[in-house]
């Protein structure tokens, strides 16, 4: 099996997968603080609610990372 | 692997192979495998593979176990000896717990009375809490233990004796616990909306009656994604940040300034990752009351 191909396609999916989690959560960062400015008594509700979102968000990226890493490294 | 100069990325296969066991193979010369007949743990990944279906991860269902029984003495001690005049530090650490379960459970889970459910997730946040907790102790603190004592023991090869510490990154782990939360989420669907309830959600939901096979095709997609990605997603952030560790402790056998860099990007990782840690346990948990909760909703 050609090595090349596997760095590759892992590399593609962790790529692609960083992207998508870094589009993502900006955005969610980014309502969050005006949503923070607008009302700061809310802060600490607001607060729990981006790490939730934000854990979502991130999920298929990990789930792309964690499986681009067990294709390089585990199935070799 | 008997050589002494033990390579990078043999250094990273010996840390994410399980300790298999299951009926051990030989490969003969040709590169054909063929089973022995006895049990045993699988002296390599290849053989790992081999085992099939019916081979046992022995250190993720021990690592789990004991965390497990570990979580239960804890809380039934506590319980065993509450007392609501001096109560003890256990009991109050104990009490927060419950109280924050007990919010978030209040919170999103509306499906009237249910005692399984503020039980459940109970224990899938302490227990998957304590399972990530694992990923903080070095990567080879407690795998170098396990093989010298195996071959102090047993007379075994250190090399080829596998420890992977934190159950979460073995994909079998969070994907069991993904399916019975599946089971008990059909279970509930079936009693609360009663199968004609539940065939109808499943085949009118989003066009109505016409469009039926589009809306079957897409509700069976949606209720088979939520365990995968409810497993997929513990997997995929613990063996990502078990990545990092491992690839950060190869850093330390390089040289006296790599490995002091290494140092100062373990401690900084292994901070970040206690968010990451509690995020994961935390999400698992609310996702799972959100489905009870969808389970238990009557149109």
């Amino acid at each position: 099996m050609d090595m090349g191909l596997v760095y590759i396609a892992g590399a593609l999916m962790a790529g692609l997968g960083a992207l998508g989690a870094a589009v993502g959560v900006g955005l969610l960062g980014g309502r969050f603080l005006e949503a923070a400015a607008r009302q700061p008594e809310l802060v600490p509700m607001l607060r729990t609610q981006f790490f939730l979102v934000a854990g979502l968000v991130d999920a298929v990226p990990m789930i792309a990372v964690g499986l681009s890493m067990y294709v390089l490294f585990a199935v070799v | 692997m008997a050589s002494e100069s033990i390579t990078t990325s043999g250094y990273i296969k010996h840390h994410l192979q399980n300790l298999t066991f299951g009926e051990k193979h030989v490969e003969s010369a040709s590169g054909v495998w063929t089973s022995t007949g006895e049990l045993g743990f699988a002296e390599s990944a290849q053989e790992a593979s081999q085992m099939g279906f019916w081979a046992i991860n022995v250190d993720t269902m021990v690592m789990s176990l004991v965390l497990g029984g570990l979580m239960m003495w804890f809380f039934r001690r506590v319980a065993k000896s509450i007392s609501s005049g001096v109560p003890t530090p256990a009991q109050n650490f104990a009490e927060m717990i419950i109280e924050f379960i007990n919010d978030t459970v209040r919170g999103s889970f509306s499906g009237g009375k249910n005692d399984l459910v503020a039980p459940l997730g109970l224990t899938i946040f302490v227990w998957i809490f304590l399972m990530n907790l694992m990923d903080l102790i070095p990567v080879d603190f407690i795998p170098v233990l396990v093989a010298q004592g195996a071959s102090l023991a047993f007379g075994v090869d250190p090399h080829h004796v596998y420890f992977k510490v934190v159950p979460t990154t073995d994909p079998n782990a969070p994907l069991g616990m993904a399916l019975v939360v599946f089971a008990l989420m059909l279970y509930y669907s079936f009693k609360v909306k009663g199968t004609g309830g539940f065939l109808a959600e499943l085949s009118l939901e989003p066009f109505g009656k016409f469009a039926l096979p589009i809306n079957i095709v897409l509700e069976t997609v949606t209720l088979l994604a939520k365990p995968f990605s409810l497993g997929l997603r513990l997997f995929g952030n613990m063996y990502a940040g078990e990545m990092v560790f491992i690839l950060i402790a190869t850093m330390y056998s390089a040289s006296l300034v790599l490995g002091s860099v290494a140092a100062l990007l373990q401690v900084g990782w292994a901070i970040f990752h206690i968010l990451i840690i509690t995020l994961q346990a935390f999400i698992f948990m609310v996702l799972t009351i959100v489905y009870m909760d969808m389970a238990h909703q009557r149109h």
